[in-house]
């Protein structure tokens, strides 16, 4: 039977976002959260390979605990169980220690496993990283920004458009591969999903020592990069307001950002005036 | 002995056009940067018959190219290249990786970083250096909603991919020499384990807009389908490109293509024209990376005016003209 394998990410709901008006950043502490929708459709090609050629799906999420709540979500579409890596050890990792710690929770808790489903991107930090960084951890072939996926045997074939090249691409089990939001949609919970995700979810919780993690090789202390600072790139912009007649307008707007708009345009704007 | 001089490293895309603009824009970059910390640039390139590139990279201020050219290497392959790049880096240990965040270069990017043991920072919207020589990388997070600066402070090389049209190309000069170091392809070099079956260039249109330096933009507020016509005459002097609400595609002043917003395209132009657009959350969320706004309304309240840098009271047709006129007139 196929073992899969699908990784979940809870996001903050992005159009919910409070914001504190005075410093301009989010207070993501009050945000909804909600499961990533690369995520889901990672979820839902996973569910139509199940579908049609039958299998097992694990759903596994690194995240507060909390996070459980996306678990409960794809065990209501389909999934047969949860992972949940929760320690407050792994806050703060960065993408290539988030897929370290995915690597080895995967290899522990879903021995044998022969595809890793991903979302191509998260739409909370956008990276991409961790589904190329996962193969390179697990070393089994992968491919991302996948738009469909045919599994036949121990085969997989894979299309998408890349720097406007539509391949097709093969690789043999076990691999992974991150998929878009292009052409696997985001599917209703059934009723019967909902029973199945809170009367007999199977779902286990993982901490670092139960993973077996370095503990130099976790959360924020493990990270290769550091945030130094946030800003919101709009809050202190200046917002210069020209009235008056047009004629009188463009020219008082460029004679301020005749080197701006030029610059943009590979053109000297000046003119002799000035 | 002589230490080795400090290198920053462009990772050589070419395989269409801009994956080709993105390298020299990161060339161009890496020239500032290396300045403050008394580096190199150096571009590395995989392929096979691709002295074009060589030749195009060191007219874009590449002082070194390590250059591996083998049939193999005809095609692109992720594997192959993530492998050559990861030996490249630990026998030359290079400060800075630079990519460019195309398709092959967000999959190539984390792969290598995670080979070396080092961070990436994806998307960047800048690069900089700080006072203890650092590279500080900015990257966009939440939909464009803030900036976190990021560094890699320990470890070694500090990666960052950057988005074409991010920064812009020095132009080409064909006197500037460079050096070529070739390096061979190793022996005993293992088969891709992801097989390309088919690969045909994408009917899909090139992707004008998204990667223009120059955006402008008409909403229902320009008046009529003539006067959002002239937005092109504008854009021709601009050398840029045209988009539109989705109320002006629904009108059929322009072809749905144009549309800039959530369920259209995603905008970073260096400076965006905004003409007669309220500002409908799923319009300005597509042009948050826009590095400067010039919106034009005749209410000051509208939420477009509110983010912009630069809001002109006015009627949006009028000035549209007006600026026709003046751009006329100081093009020469």
């Amino acid at each position: 039977m196929l073992k899969m394998v699908v990784c979940i990410k809870q996001v903050p709901m992005v159009s919910e976002l409070p914001w504190d008006p005075a410093t301009g950043t989010l207070q993501r502490d009050l945000a909804e959260g909600m499961m990533n929708p690369a995520c889901r459709s990672a979820l839902d090609a996973a569910l139509r390979i199940k579908e049609t050629g039958g299998g097992e799906i694990t759903a596994i999420t690194m995240g507060p605990p909390m996070a459980e709540e996306v678990l409960r979500e794809a065990i209501a579409l389909g999934a047969d169980r949860g992972v949940l890596l929760t320690d407050p050890k792994m806050a703060g990792a960065d993408t290539s220690v988030t897929s370290h710690t995915l690597a080895r929770a995967i290899e522990k808790a879903c021995p044998g496993f022969d595809l890793v489903l991903c979302g191509c991107s998260t739409s909370d930090s956008e990276t991409g990283q961790v589904g190329p960084q996962l193969a390179e951890e697990l070393d089994i072939p992968g491919v991302a920004y996948v738009d469909e996926i045919e599994v036949s045997g121990r085969a997989v074939r894979m299309r998408r458009i890349s720097d406007h090249f539509l391949e097709t691409l093969e690789m043999d089990l076990p691999g992974i591969v991150t998929v878009t939001t292009g052409h696997y949609a985001p599917r209703h919970v059934p009723l019967g999903g909902l029973q199945a995700a809170f009367a007999e979810a199977h779902i286990v919780s993982l901490d670092a020592a139960a993973v077996g993690l370095d503990p130099e090789w976790i959360g924020a202390k493990g990270s290769a990069t550091k945030i130094r600072n946030v800003y919101s790139p709009t809050a202190g912009k200046k917002n210069i307001v020209l009235t008056g007649a047009p004629k009188r307008i463009v020219e008082q707007l460029f004679e301020r950002f005749d080197d701006k708009i030029g610059g943009a345009i590979g053109k000297d704007l000046k003119t002799d005036k000035n | 002995m002589i230490a080795k001089k400090r290198a920053i490293w462009v990772f050589g895309d070419y395989r269409n056009y801009f994956q080709n603009r993105v390298t020299l824009q990161l060339l161009s970059r890496a020239k500032e940067l290396a300045v403050k910390i008394d580096a190199e640039v150096c571009a590395v390139v995989f392929g096979h018959g691709v002295d074009e590139w060589v030749g195009e990279y060191i007219a874009h201020g590449a002082e070194k190219i390590y250059l591996t050219d083998h049939s193999r290497l005809a095609v692109y392959s992720m594997e192959t290249y993530t492998l050559l790049m990861e030996r490249l880096a630990r026998q030359e240990k290079p400060e800075i990786i630079l990519v460019g965040a195309t398709a092959f270069g967000r999959e190539f990017a984390p792969r290598v970083a995670t080979r070396l043991g080092t961070g990436l920072t994806a998307d960047c919207i800048g690069l900089e250096i700080d006072k203890e020589g650092l590279l500080v990388q900015m990257a966009p997070s939440f939909g464009g909603n803030l900036v976190a600066e990021i560094v890699t402070s320990e470890r070694r090389p500090q990666m960052a991919t950057v988005r074409p049209g991010t920064f812009q190309e020095i132009p080409h000069d064909y006197i500037r020499t460079g050096e070529v170091v070739k390096i061979p392809l190793p022996e005993h070099l293992p088969v891709d384990r992801v097989r390309l079956v088919r690969s045909e260039r994408s009917p899909q249109r090139e992707q004008k807009l998204e990667e223009a330096r120059v955006v402008v933009c008409g909403g229902r507020g320009l008046g009529s389908k003539k006067k959002f016509a002239k937005l092109f005459e504008l854009a021709e002097l601009l050398g840029g490109e045209v988009g539109a609400t989705r109320p002006v595609v629904y009108a059929d002043w322009a072809e749905h293509e144009a549309l800039v917003g959530q369920a259209g395209k995603q905008i970073r132009p260096q400076i965006l024209f905004s003409f007669g657009i309220s500002g409908a959350i799923q319009h300005t969320a597509a042009c948050n990376d826009a590095k400067f706004i010039i919106a034009v309304n005749k209410n000051p309240d509208a939420a477009m005016m509110k983010r912009a840098d630069v809001a002109i009271v006015a009627d949006a047709s009028q000035i549209c003209n007006s600026l026709i006129q003046e751009l006329k007139r100081r093009i020469r």
